[in-house]
């Protein structure tokens, strides 16, 4: 690993009032990586990614991206340093045209930047450049993960976060899904990626961790986990 | 003929009126679910700001423009010191923070004002002019022109420009605004500024007409509200059409019926919506989450 990761969490806990579903985790994340991270329901995994975009608030430890110090910032200010984060189940913006989503994906980067994004996500995703006079709200399950995908590229990101994508869809479309970060990685962005299907996301990781109860209880290069007896038998139900 | 015209003005000018208030009603509901009923304030302000500024000499139109930004400074300021701290509260809780703040800004208003009636010169004159024999005060004009001019300015805004596809989305879904960049805190004092203005605007178009003292925004922001439930709580063309067809139902209620009922038929309409059509006539926003 290069000796400055682009994301370094350092010892970090938070939570939801006195419920802390994070209890002290240390997570890096080097450029051009994949890392994936993975657990059981309620791991917290959702919580460590909510926590690094800055929709929640941190307890204590710190969060540095590019070596700077951000858990303090605001979501937006993250957004515009590259941190984006495609939620869990979508979040479109469900009135609003499958356009207008894209357009406010792009919304710290300007009309010039917006244009150039948006061809490159209709690149991508040729089916949103089909559809994109009509409510996002509307949209099939598979068109709405592109949608938010190309929603989060929109802006550009350095780090991509990714919370289940695959959630909810028939396999050819996780398979499209999952090619599609592999093909992001190879035009430079770095991502993390929160999957419930461990296999699918370690086979394509460059290396992992496994989250349990707020806790990292493994960490490894992908294979190393995939081929680790303890892990296989606790979450990837070999 | 003649009296049906006089009314159907009548009820359309103080219609615009409710329609503003409704508006901003609405427009602060979709940005935060929050239900302001300091909207009413923002009226008042608009007139009594301009009628003191416009007597201590100040030309007409910077007297407006003045009021305009007080009252927007006020909505701004009503969103930083009591509804962001508020964060997490529940809506019942927020709607008693409204209800104070109005109690607040009408008690300062009396201090700084004072407690008569005042009026505005009308903008071109007090001549009628003659429609189908009714009599028309070209103030009425000032009123639909003034009113027509905000909804239509706004609808370009929310439509045609990013930031105001940036208040919808906030309004959509603030989670997702926040994950891509927008400051939704911003674009939440945004909303409350101008609701604030857009009220503002009402109070200073419709003053030459009415009057305007201290207290005229409690019965404006009921009947803003009753305007918005009748529309669909939410809807923005809702909140337009709820405002005129109360204003017609007033007008004609006063002059065919009697003028005593004239306010009554506001508690009627919220009492008919809440029993008959809870979704009001154009029904509820889609405030839709994905
Ligand atoms: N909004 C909330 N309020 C209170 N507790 C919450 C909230 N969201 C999550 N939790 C709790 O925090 C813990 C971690 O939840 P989190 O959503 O981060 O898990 P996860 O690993 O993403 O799970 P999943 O795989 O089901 O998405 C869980 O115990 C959960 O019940
Ligand atoms: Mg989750």
């Amino acid at each position: 690993m290069p000796p400055e990761p682009l994301l370094q969490v350092r010892n970090l806990r938070c939570g939801y009032g006195r419920i802390e579903a994070v209890k002290g985790v240390d997570l890096e994340v080097a450029a051009g990586e994949i890392v994936a991270l993975v657990g059981g329901n309620g791991a917290g995994k959702t919580t460590l990614l909510r926590a690094i975009s800055g929709v929640l608030p941190v307890g204590s430890g710190t969060i540095r991206f590019a070596g700077e110090p951000i858990e303090r910032r605001r979501p937006d200010e993250r957004v515009a340093l590259g941190i984006v984060q495609v939620p869990e189940g979508r979040q479109l913006f469900g009135p609003l045209s499958v356009l207008d989503n894209l357009r406010l994906g792009a919304f710290r980067r300007g009309r010039a930047r917006t244009r150039v994004n948006l061809e490159r996500v209709f690149a991508l995703f040729p089916q949103l450049a089909e559809r994109q006079d009509t409510p996002a709200g509307t949209l099939s399950g598979g068109q709405q993960q592109m949608c938010a995908i190309g929603r989060a590229l929109m802006a550009e990101p350095a780090l991509l976060l990714l919370d289940e994508p695959s959630m909810g869809l028939a396999p050819f479309l996780v398979e499209q899904i999952l090619e599609t970060v592999v093909r992001l990685r190879a035009e430079g962005v770095t991502v993390l990626l929160v999957e419930q299907n461990a296999v699918a996301a370690l086979s394509l990781a460059d290396r992992g961790y496994v989250l349990e109860t707020g806790r990292i209880a493994y960490a490894g290069t992908g294979r190393d986990l995939l081929g680790d007896p303890v892990v296989q038998e606790a979450y990837l139900g070999v | 003929m003649a009296e049906f015209v006089q009314l159907l003005f009548a009820g359309l000018t103080t219609g615009a009126v409710y329609a503003l208030v409704a508006l901003g009603f609405t427009l602060i509901f979709q940005a935060s679910e929050v239900v302001n009923f300091a909207q009413g304030e923002f009226v008042m302000l608009g007139g009594m700001v301009t009628v003191f500024a416009y007597n201590a000499g100040v030309p007409l139109p910077l007297a407006a423009l003045l009021a305009v930004v007080v009252a927007a400074a006020t909505g701004t300021l009503l969103h930083s010191l009591a509804i962001a701290p508020a964060k997490g509260a529940t809506v019942v809780t927020l709607i008693i923070v409204t209800i104070g703040a109005s109690i607040l800004i009408r008690g300062l208003a009396q201090i700084i004002f004072d407690k008569q009636f005042h009026a505005l010169p009308a903008f071109s004159g007090d001549e009628p002019l003659r429609v189908f024999g009714a009599a028309i005060l070209p103030q009425s004009l000032w009123v639909l022109g003034g009113s027509g001019t905000i909804v239509l300015g706004l609808w370009l805004f929310m439509e045609r420009t990013l930031l105001g596809k940036a208040v919808r989305a906030t309004a959509a879904n603030r989670l997702a605004a926040e994950l891509v960049g927008i400051d939704t805190r911003l674009v939440l004092t945004l909303a409350f500024a101008v609701s604030a203005a857009i009220g503002a605007v009402g109070g200073i178009l419709v003053t030459p007409i009415t009057l305007t003292s201290y207290a005229v925004g409690t019965l404006l922001a009921l009947k803003g509200f009753a305007a918005a439930m009748l529309g669909g709580i939410g809807n923005p063309v809702g909140a337009v059409v709820g405002g005129l067809v109360l204003g017609l139902l007033e007008a004609f209620a006063a002059g065919w019926i009697s003028s005593t009922y004239k306010d009554g038929v506001a508690f009627l309409v919220i009492l008919l919506v809440l029993f008959a059509l809870p979704q009001g006539l154009l029904g509820r926003a889609a405030v839709g989450r994905v």
